[in-house]
């Protein structure tokens, strides 16, 4: 019926099984996959540009929306780095409330992603399940930071809002609650055959090549190496609470989601830690406007893995240089790998396993000229006119468009 | 290892009240302490500007209306509800409210003016 | 004159059509309310229906217009016809003759070969890859649901459907001797119909919508009236080989018996959807041909055994 010929199935960048578009172009033999070439670049939002026009307080809001889910990761991580080059104390009270919603976040995350896995393996029901719990988490995190994604708790020096004693109740009822949940999940995934069969030996990453690709997070740790920026290069209040490490040696999609339960269940042991041991103390220290001049490194560890923000300070209002290296652009290298002599029907849950965020990974790419093998690095203004002029031999004029947009 | 692992949950769940609503027939509020709509005071202003300069998006404008008075202009559609202008303002003359239905047909309609007549 | 009503109207093709547009609602009320959601008001599968009619119907260039265009046609042509060989409330069908069983059997299994020419001759990537999968499970369920059927036939000694009801009529409780061959039904059904855990055909996240993509606007509207359609054709068809009880009581009173009965089999096939994930299509064809395939043939011998003890 169907000739042994060769072709190549587009996947993205607009597909169901995305999320958010990339463009990943398979060749196929019938159903196995030959090869994947995956193409990134269409949620580049120039936000590290846009950085460097605007002042420190300004750019925590940007870098906030960097991407839906960890915004809280990318906010924390860029304050940190600034709060270095500013030489600045935070208080401890401040470190366990960012602490505190960090977790939150954690677990609102990784509901969110067995959901969308279970989409991707067309398990309707237990998306409609996990997103459901994940309302209480969400309704959590509206009554203590005043919004359900994008929590803007942060500022240069501390921290925006404070807990209440009544609301450190709330926050263990409704641990309590997603404890009880995350159980039954947790007994689901392990023991429902119809997951088991779609999970098992599905994107398979060896130790060695999770090493070698630079894997991170819980696509690294469910190949058995046990890192974790968290235990690594403690950062806020993580050096005060004990909790383990979540790994596992399965090295496939399944033993990728029994990290991410296992990491549930620690997340709540460190919440319940800290509500319990708040010091008291001022939440903000007065953050100068103009920061010295200085650079920093800061590292974060996001639900997805290890974040790295870099940032350059010149002595005035607006940072020299913002440089933001997500978890995804690290974890992506590992797909082609995993998807080596599989089926097609294995690509979506593949994908969705490494938990791709791609707003958060789009920052430059590499256009390489058909015909000639130079490579040549454009400046800033040179960009700029060039791609004015490449509209203009268009017909499309944008010298209107500045006064639209004051307008 | 067992098939239909779910079906007590599923099954139990026919008869709980779903989890859904019918919305805009019945709606959910959102929490107190929600950033929502802004409102303005206008008689606590005192023309510093210092909301303006902090906005990440530029979607406050004071306009001064007469001697000592201001009037603030918010467009609905930049503002990204983030109260760093509540916090920055150093006469308290800004506060949010939990308001979030704000959607509107006219692009102009969103663009708000609070002076001393209106609340 | 009454035959045309008969055919055109009652229980033709508008009363089909209408309990087809029911039964998809009850279907996905039952699916939502399994996971505590609200699930859609009554009218919901008609508006779609209806909306889907005025919109516009695009042709893909490369593809070859006349296949394109006559496959709903022929689907929905051939899962009407099979109805009307159905015995629904009452003893005798609309039209009967000794072999209707094997005949309803073969008109169900036109649509899916609809689905896959009309997909093949779509040129789309994803609807080549779905068809050709539609073709490849219509090996694996076909099985299971000849022999399940067959051998509640065989029981009753005749190859026609009317004659099977009239037989278990008059031997009441001879049908619970054929709840192995129900179990299998149900599941080949499920895999006839495409839905979870057997919908690779049409999986949403892996091949946009399988044999469907490049289908839109009225065509689409009655491929979609055929998928339902089906549901019904395949829930009677079960419900006059496996429970074909109360069948001689007052007309008014089989009726509603019959739609309780259709709708509970509707019922199973909405939990079955949601308590299982997708199989893979080699994963689709080991468990049909290994699992489900013995346990039909069992069912087999177990009533060649009664045939030969009860006729003595």
């Amino acid at each position: 019926m169907a000739e042994e010929k060769d072709f190549k199935i587009p996947i993205g960048p607009q597909h169901p099984a995305l999320k958010e578009p990339e463009g990943f172009s398979v060749a196929l033999k019938g159903e196995k996959i030959l090869g994947v070439e995956i193409r990134l670049g269409y949620n580049h939002r120039g936000i590290e540009k846009a950085c460097e026009d605007r002042t420190y307080i300004q750019d925590l809001y940007l870098i906030e929306r960097v991407c839906g889910i960890c915004s809280h990761s990318h906010s924390t991580c860029f304050v940190q780095a600034v709060e270095e080059i500013a030489k600045l104390e935070v208080s401890k009270r401040a470190q366990y409330i960012r602490t505190i919603i960090a977790e939150l976040e954690r677990i609102h995350s990784h509901f969110l992603w067995l959901g969308v896995a279970g989409h991707e393996i067309g398990f309707d029901t237990l998306l409609m399940y996990t997103w459901r719990d994940r309302e209480i988490v969400m309704d959590l995190l509206a009554k203590l930071t005043g919004n359900r994604v994008n929590y803007s708790i942060n500022t240069i020096g501390g921290v925006r809002r404070d807990i209440t004693d009544s609301q450190k109740k709330e926050i263990l009822e409704a641990v309590d609650k997603l404890e009880e949940r995350t159980k039954y999940y947790i007994e689901i995934a392990t023991q429902e055959v119809s997951i088991i069969k779609r999970l098992k030996g599905v994107g398979v990453l060896s130790k060695d090549d999770a090493l070698r690709l630079g894997a991170v997070g819980p696509t690294a740790r469910a190949s058995g190496i046990s890192r974790d920026t968290r235990k690594d290069d403690p950062y806020a209040a993580y050096s005060e609470v004990s909790f383990n490490v979540a790994t596992d040696t399965n090295c496939d999609v399944f033993g990728r989601t029994v990290v991410r339960l296992k990491e549930l269940m620690e997340a709540y042991k460190i919440i319940r830690q800290l509500v319990g041991i708040v010091p008291a103390g001022a939440i903000v220290i007065r953050a100068p406007r103009k920061i010295p001049v200085g650079e920093a490194i800061s590292r974060y560890e996001a639900p997805r893995g290890e974040d790295v923000h870099y940032v350059k300070a010149n002595g005035t209002e607006k940072p020299e240089r913002v440089k933001i290296r997500a978890p995804t652009l690290a974890n992506i290298q590992a797909v082609k790998r995993m998807l080596e002599d599989r089926f097609l029907a294995d690509m979506p849950i593949v994908i969705a396993a490494i938990d791709p965020c791609f707003s958060c990974t789009d920052r430059a790419i590499l256009l390489e000229e058909k015909n000639s093998s130079k490579k040549n690095i454009m400046t800033w203004q040179s960009l700029r006119s060039y791609s004015i002029d490449w509209y203009r031999k268009r017909g499309i004029d944008f010298s209107k468009l500045s006064e639209k947009i004051k307008g | 290892m067992r098939p239909a692992k779910m079906i007590r949950q599923v099954l139990q769940s026919v008869f709980k009240k779903p989890a859904t609503i019918n919305y805009p027939a019945q709606k959910s509020g959102m929490a107190k302490g929600f950033r929502g709509k802004l409102k303005f005071y206008p008689e606590r202003c005192i023309g510093c500007k210092m909301c303006m300069r902090d906005c990440p998006a530029g979607a406050i404008n004071i306009k001064e209306i007469g001697e000592k008075k201001f009037s603030m202009e918010i467009d609905l559609g930049k503002c990204i509800y983030c109260a760093q202008c509540v916090d920055s303002c150093v006469k308290k003359a800004l506060e949010y409210t939990d308001e979030f239905e704000l959607a509107q047909l006219d692009r102009n309609k969103l663009k708000i003016v609070f002076d001393t007549k209106e609340k | 004159m009454l035959a045309l009503f008969f055919i055109l109207v009652f229980p033709g093709f508008i009363f089909l059509s209408l309990l087809g547009l029911a039964g998809q609602f009850v279907d996905r009320k039952i699916y939502a309310r399994l996971q505590n959601r609200m699930g859609p008001p009554w009218y919901q599968p008609f508006a779609d229906f209806i909306k889907l009619l005025g919109k516009e119907d695009i042709v893909p260039a490369e593809a070859n217009p006349r296949m394109f265009k006559l496959m709903p046609l022929f689907s929905l042509t051939a899962v009407v016809t099979a109805f009307l060989y159905i015995p629904l409330w009452d003893i005798k069908s609309l039209l009967s003759f000794n072999g209707d069983v094997i005949v309803v059997l073969y008109l169900l299994t036109i649509p899916t070969i609809t689905f896959f020419i009309g997909g093949w001759y779509s040129t789309s990537l994803y609807a080549r890859l779905g068809s050709v999968r539609a073709l490849t499970q219509l090996c694996a369920y076909e099985i299971p649901l000849f022999i399940g059927i067959l051998s509640s036939a065989l029981l009753a000694n005749t190859w026609s459907l009317s004659e099977i009801a009239l037989f278990y009529n008059s031997h009441p409780w001879y049908w619970t001797f054929n709840f192995i061959g129900f179990g299998v039904s149900l599941i080949a059904l499920l895999g006839k119909l495409e839905k979870v855990p057997f919908d690779t055909p049409e999986a949403e996240t892996e091949i946009v919508a399988g044999s469907f993509t490049e289908y839109s606007g009225r065509l689409f509207a009655f491929f979609r009236l055929t998928m339902d359609i089906e549901m019904i054709v395949g829930a009677s068809l079960i419900t006059a080989v496996f429970l074909p009880f109360g069948l001689t009581l007052h007309p008014y009173i089989s009726l509603v018996l019959f739609l309780v009965k259709i709708f509970g089999v509707i019922a199973l096939i909405s939990l079955a959807r949601s308590l299982f994930a997708r199989l893979r299509i080699d994963q689709m064809m080991r468990f049909c041909l290994k699992y489900v395939t013995p346990i039909a043939l069992v069912q087999l011998l177990i009533n060649i055994f009664l045939k030969g003890f009860l006729y003595r």
